[in-house]
C-alpha cells in the first residue's frame, strides 16, 4: 500500500521524474548504495550525515556550474571533505554556525542560500528561487525512496 | 569575484536595478513558496520583507526535512539487505 501523505503528482500521465530529475535521482541513489556498501556498521548518526551530504551533492552536481548556489555547494562539499580528511567535523552544507543577532531578512537569506553572501540582491532572489525548487525536488525524491523502501511497509 | 563590493552595496548596485525588476523577482520567489504560508494571498503587494521572511522559514524547514529524511533513510539502510534496498529504490524511481 503506497503511502500518499505527500504525493503531489496530480497528473498520472506525466512521468514522476523528468529526465533532469532522473539524473538527480540516479546520482543520489548511487551515493546511497555507496554509503550502504562502504559503511554498513557505522553509527546511525554518521550514516545519516553521509546521506545528507549525498543529498546536497547530488542536487548540486545535477544543477551543475550554471548556478551560483550549486557552485558554492560543490566548493563547500569539496572543501569540507578535504578538511575532514585532516581533522574535525564539518557542519551540514548550507547551515553556517553563527550567533543569531538581529539581521535583515535579506541577510538571513544570504546565510541560508549557498553562496548567498557574495551576491547582489537580484541574483540572490533568482538563486533562491532556483535553490528552493531543487531543494524541494530533493525532498520529494527522498520521501519517495523512504515511502517505497520500507520492507515493513507503511 | 567582487564579493566584497557586492556585499557592501546590496541595494544600490551599479547596474541601476529598477523597483519593477525587484518586484518581479520577488513575485517569482513568492510563486515558489507553498501558497498556504502566504494565506492563499491573491494580493499583489505582499511586502518584499514578508516574502523574504517566508522564504527563510521555508528554506529552514526544507533543511530540517532533509535532515529528518536522511535519518530515516539511514535507519532504512541499516535494516534492509543491500539487494532489497536497491530493489526498493529502483521501484520508487519507476513508479
Amino acid at each position: 500500500m503506497k503511502s500518499s501523505t505527500r504525493n503531489p503528482n496530480p497528473n498520472p500521465d506525466t512521468p514522476r521524474f523528468g529526465p533532469s530529475k532522473l539524473m538527480v535521482a540516479f546520482r543520489f541513489l548511487r551515493a546511497l548504495t555507496l554509503v550502504h556498501r562502504t559503511a554498513p556498521n557505522s553509527s546511525n548518526a554518521a550514516r545519516s550525515r553521509r546521506i545528507q551530504r549525498a543529498a546536497f551533492a547530488s542536487m548540486a552536481y545535477s544543477a551543475g556550474p550554471r548556478r551560483a548556489w550549486s557552485r558554492a555547494l560543490l566548493w563547500r562539499l569539496h572543501f569540507h571533505r578535504a578538511r575532514r580528511l585532516c581533522a574535525g567535523r564539518s557542519r551540514a552544507a548550507g547551515v553556517p554556525r553563527r550567533p543569531s543577532t538581529t539581521r535583515s531578512p535579506a541577510d538571513e537569506l544570504r546565510r541560508l542560500v549557498p553562496g548567498g553572501t557574495g551576491m547582489d540582491y537580484c541574483s540572490l532572489l533568482e538563486e533562491t528561487a532556483d535553490y528552493i525548487r531543487c531543494l524541494s525536488e530533493q525532498v520529494k525524491l527522498m520521501q519517495s525512496v523512504v515511502d517505497s523502501g520500507g520492507p515493513r511497509g507503511r | 569575484m567582487s564579493s566584497r563590493r557586492a556585499r557592501s552595496r546590496q541595494s544600490t548596485s551599479s547596474s541601476r536595478i529598477t523597483d519593477e525588476q525587484i518586484n518581479d523577482l520577488v513575485s517569482k520567489l513568492q510563486a515558489v513558496l507553498p501558497e498556504a504560508r502566504l494565506h492563499g494571498c491573491l494580493s499583489m503587494q505582499v511586502s518584499a520583507a514578508k516574502v523574504l521572511q517566508e522564504t527563510c522559514n521555508y528554506i529552514r524547514s526544507l533543511h530540517r526535512e532533509v535532515d529528518d529524511l536522511s535519518e530515516r533513510l539511514s535507519e532504512l539502510l541499516a535494516t534492509t539487505e543491500a539487494s532489497s534496498a536497491q530493489a526498493a529504490i529502483i521501484r520508487s524511481l519507476l513508479k
